[in-house]
C-alpha cells in the first residue's frame, strides 16, 4: 500500500473530529457556545473584558471542585464534604497569615492544599479501609468539618484588609486575559485529565468504578485507589478553598456552605455517571462552565436570578435523562448486532456443511 | 440476649440522654422543653418516615427539602390570592403530590438513579419556589391557622404537631412492620430482581413510595409554614441532608433492606433531645453540628467495628482446640 501521509493525517483527524463531535462532551459544549453566543448578542456587556473576567472567576471555584469530584464518582463513590472541606481550608489558611499583610501566597495554597488533603484522607480511610459507604461518611464529615470550622471561627469574619495583599491580588488580577483563579483551574483539570486518561492508576479508578470485585479480582488495590480519590478530591475542595479566600477577600463561617451539591450536579451534567465506571474530567468541567454561565448570562438576559437555580435543576434532569435514551438505544443497536451476528454464524455454518456433504 | 443491632442502640441512647439530661438540667424534662423538642423536629420527623420507606428499598429522595419549601410558597401564594386557607392546604398537599409524582416517574419509569434526579429535582423545585415569591415573604396566615403552629394544645405543653407526629409514626411502622406490602419493601431493599422475579410490583410501589414522600414533604412544609407564620421561598434549607442523616442513624442500610421504624422514630428524638440538652447547658450550636456528623459516622463504624471483633473473637476461639492431623 502507497503511503499518503496527507490522507492518513486527514482520515485521522477525520476520526478524531468525528469522535469529538460524537462525544458525551459534545453537547454539553454546544450548549455552552449557544449560551455564550446568545447572552453576548442580546447583552454585549456579558462577554466585555469585565465580563469574562467575572465568569470566569466564577467558574474557577466549582470548576475545581468537580474535576476532584470526578475521581470520586468515577469509582462510584461520592464525597458530599467538598463544600465543608472549602470552608475548613479557606479559613486555616486564612488564619495563618491573618494580620501579614506581606504574607506569601505560597503559603497560603500549600496550607489549603494541605488541610484538603488530610480531609481527603479522613474521608478516604473510612470508605476504604473500613468499608463503610460512601454517602453516609462523607455526609458524617460535612458536619463533622463544617462543625470544626464553625468553632474554630467563632462567628468571626476574616476580611481582605487582614489577608496578605499577595492573596487579594492572586484574586483580582489575571495573566493573557484569565483570571489567575481560571488558570489554576485549568491546569488541574488537565493534569487531572491527562492523568485519569492514560495512566494505568488512572484507568484503575474506572475499572473499580465499573465493577468493584472485578476489579479486585483482577488485582487492582482497591484500598489504595480509593483513598487516592478522595485524597484528590479532597485537595481539590482545599485549593478551591484558597480561590474562594481570594475571590470573596475574607471568610466566615458560611463560606461552602451548600456546595456539595451543586458541584455533584456539574459533574453529572457533564457526563460524570454517578453510578461510576464512565466521565471525564473535561466533563466535568464542561458541566461547571455550563450551569455557571447559564446562572450569569440569565442575570445579562435581565430575567429573575431566581430561575437558576430551577433552569440548573432542569438541565441536570434533561442530561440525565438523555444519557438514558442514548445508553438504551446503543443496547438495543448491540443486541441487534448481536443476533445479526448469531444468525451469519448459523448460516454459514449450514453452508458449510451443505459444502461437506 | 439477643443480637446488637443499631436500632436498639439508638433507644438506649435515647433513655440514657432523657436520664442524663434530667440529671443534668432540672428544664429538660420538664414538660414545656419536651414540647420545644417535638415543635422543633416536626418538620424533619414527618419527612424522615417516608423516606425510610425510600432508603429501605434502595432509592433516596434529596428534593425533599425543596418540595416542603415549593409547597409552603404555594400555600402563601394560594392564601394570598384565594383569600381560603382550605384551599390554600390543598393546593400544597396537592404540590406535593405532584413533586413526588415527578421524581417516581424519572426513577421508576425512566429508569433514572434517584441520588441524580433528586440532586436535580432539588435544584428545580428551590427555583419555582423564587419564580412564585420572588424574594417577598406572606405572613400574613390568619391567626386561628398560625396557632396551630406555635402553640399547644390546652391542657398540656404539647403543641398541636405531636399527635400528628405519633399518627404518622405508628401508621408508617405499621406499614413496615405489619404488613404485606412492607414485607416487599424489606424484599426489594435486600434484592430487587429477586422481588421482581417473585412477582412483587417493585417499579409501581417505589413509584408511590415517591408519591408519598412528596406528599409528607408537602404537609412538612406547611407545618413549617404555620410554626414560622410565614411562607418563604428559603424555607426548609438544607433540612434534605438532616432527614437523610437521622434515617441512617435511625440503622437504616443506605444500600436497603436493613431498618426500623422505630430506630427512625428514635433517632429523630435522640438528635433533637441532644440538641436540646446541649443549648441548655450553653455548648455553643456549631459543637451541635459536630455531634450530629460523629454520631452519624458513629452509626456505621460501630457495626463494622464490632463484626470485625466478632469475626477476630470466632477465629481466635475456633484455634484454641488445634485442628487434629489427619
Amino acid at each position: 500500500m502507497k503511503h499518503v501521509p496527507g490522507a492518513m493525517f486527514g482520515a485521522t483527524l477525520g476520526t478524531a473530529v468525528g469522535k469529538a463531535v460524537g462525544s458525551r462532551e459534545a453537547p454539553v459544549a454546544g450548549a455552552l457556545v449557544v449560551v455564550l453566543v446568545v447572552t453576548s448578542v442580546v447583552n454585549p456587556r456579558f462577554l466585555s473584558d469585565q465580563g469574562r473576567f467575572d465568569l470566569m472567576v466564577a467558574i474557577a471555584i466549582t470548576g475545581l471542585m468537580a474535576i476532584g469530584q470526578t475521581f470520586v464518582l468515577v469509582m462510584r463513590h461520592v464525597d458530599l464534604s467538598v463544600g465543608s472541606v472549602l470552608g475548613l481550608s479557606a479559613f486555616i489558611s486564612a488564619s495563618a497569615v491573618k494580620g501579614q499583610p506581606d504574607g506569601s501566597l505560597l503559603t497560603v495554597l500549600i496550607l489549603g492544599l494541605a488541610v484538603g488533603l488530610a480531609a481527603g484522607l479522613v474521608n478516604g480511610l473510612l470508605v476504604a479501609a473500613l468499608g463503610l459507604p460512601a454517602l453516609v461518611v462523607t455526609l458524617g464529615t460535612l458536619y463533622v468539618f463544617q462543625g470544626v470550622q464553625a468553632l474554630l471561627t467563632g462567628g468571626t469574619r476574616i476580611n481582605a484588609d487582614q489577608l496578605p495583599t499577595s492573596v487579594v491580588r492572586f484574586g483580582v488580577s489575571g495573566g493573557l486575559g484569565i483570571p489567575w483563579l481560571m488558570w489554576v483551574c485549568l491546569a488541574a483539570a488537565l493534569v487531572g485529565a491527562v492523568f485519569l486518561r492514560t495512566r494505568r492508576t488512572g484507568r484503575d479508578l474506572y475499572a473499580v468504578g465499573s465493577n468493584p470485585p472485578a476489579a479486585r479480582l483482577v488485582g487492582i488495590p482497591v484500598v489504595r485507589r480509593t483513598l487516592l480519590a478522595y485524597a484528590v478530591s479532597g485537595a481539590a475542595a482545599g485549593l478551591a478553598g484558597v480561590l474562594f479566600l481570594a475571590r470573596f477577600g475574607g471568610v466566615d463561617s458560611n463560606a461552602g456552605l451548600g456546595y456539595e451539591l451543586p458541584v455533584v450536579a456539574a459533574c453529572v451534567v457533564g457526563g460524570v455517571n454517578i453510578l461510576g465506571g464512565s466521565g471525564t474530567v473535561a466533563g466535568a468541567l464542561l458541566g461547571a462552565m455550563l450551569l455557571k454561565t447559564m446562572g450569569v448570562s440569565l442575570s445579562a438576559l435581565s430575567v429573575p436570578e431566581f430561575w437558576q437555580q430551577a433552569i440548573n435543576g432542569l438541565l441536570l434532569i434533561i442530561a440525565i435523562t438523555a444519557d438514558r435514551f442514548v445508553f438504551l438505544h446503543r443496547a438495543r443497536i448491540a443486541r441487534e448486532e448481536a443476533i445479526r451476528l448469531r444468525r451469519a454464524i448459523r448460516l454459514a455454518a449450514e453452508r458449510e456443511l451443505e459444502v461437506s456433504r | 440476649m439477643s443480637r446488637f443491632t443499631w436500632d436498639r442502640a439508638v433507644i438506649v441512647l435515647l433513655v440514657a440522654t432523657f436520664a442524663v439530661g434530667a440529671v443534668l438540667d432540672p428544664n429538660f424534662a420538664s414538660g414545656s422543653n419536651l414540647g420545644f423538642v417535638i415543635q422543633d423536629i416536626g418538620e424533619i420527623m414527618l419527612i424522615a418516615l417516608p423516606m425510610t420507606l425510600l432508603i429501605m428499598t434502595g432509592e433516596i429522595d434529596l428534593s425533599v427539602a425543596s418540595t416542603a419549601a415549593l409547597a409552603g410558597c404555594v400555600l402563601g401564594w394560594t392564601w394570598r390570592e384565594s383569600g381560603s386557607m382550605a384551599v390554600a392546604v390543598v393546593a400544597a398537599l396537592a404540590t406535593g403530590v405532584v413533586c413526588g409524582s415527578v421524581n417516581g416517574f424519572l426513577v421508576t419509569r425512566l429508569g433514572l438513579g434517584s441520588l441524580a434526579v433528586t440532586i436535580g429535582s432539588l435544584g428545580l423545585y428551590r427555583g419555582l419556589c423564587y419564580a412564585l415569591l420572588g424574594d417577598s415573604t406572606v405572613a400574613d396566615f390568619p391567626t386561628g391557622w398560625t396557632d396551630l403552629g406555635y402553640s399547644t394544645i390546652p391542657g398540656t405543653s404539647l403543641p398541636y404537631v405531636a399527635p400528628v407526629l405519633v399518627a404518622f409514626a405508628v401508621a408508617f411502622g405499621v406499614l413496615l412492620h405489619l404488613t404485606r406490602t412492607g414485607r416487599w419493601l424489606f424484599a426489594i431493599g435486600q434484592s430487587a430482581e429477586a422481588a421482581r422475579f417473585a412477582g412483587i410490583p417493585v417499579a409501581r410501589l417505589k413509584f408511590w413510595l415517591f408519591v408519598t414522600t412528596g406528599a409528607v414533604s408537602g404537609l412538612a412544609g406547611i407545618v413549617y409554614d404555620l410554626r414560622f407564620a410565614s411562607a418563604r421561598p428559603d424555607g426548609a434549607l438544607g433540612f434534605e441532608l438532616a432527614v437523610i442523616a437521622s434515617v441512617l442513624f435511625g440503622g437504616v442500610s443506605i444500600f436497603g433492606g436493613v431498618g426500623t421504624m422505630w430506630g427512625v422514630a428514635g433517632a429523630v428524638l435522640f438528635l433533637g433531645s441532644v440538641r436540646s440538652l446541649l443549648q441548655l447547658r450553653n455548648v455553643p450550636p456549631n459543637a451541635l453540628t459536630i455531634v450530629t456528623g460523629g454520631l452519624l459516622l458513629g452509626s456505621v463504624v460501630v457495626p463494622v467495628l464490632a463484626a470485625r471483633l466478632q469475626a477476630y473473637r470466632e477465629q481466635h476461639a475456633s484455634d484454641v482446640p488445634p485442628a487434629a492431623p489427619p
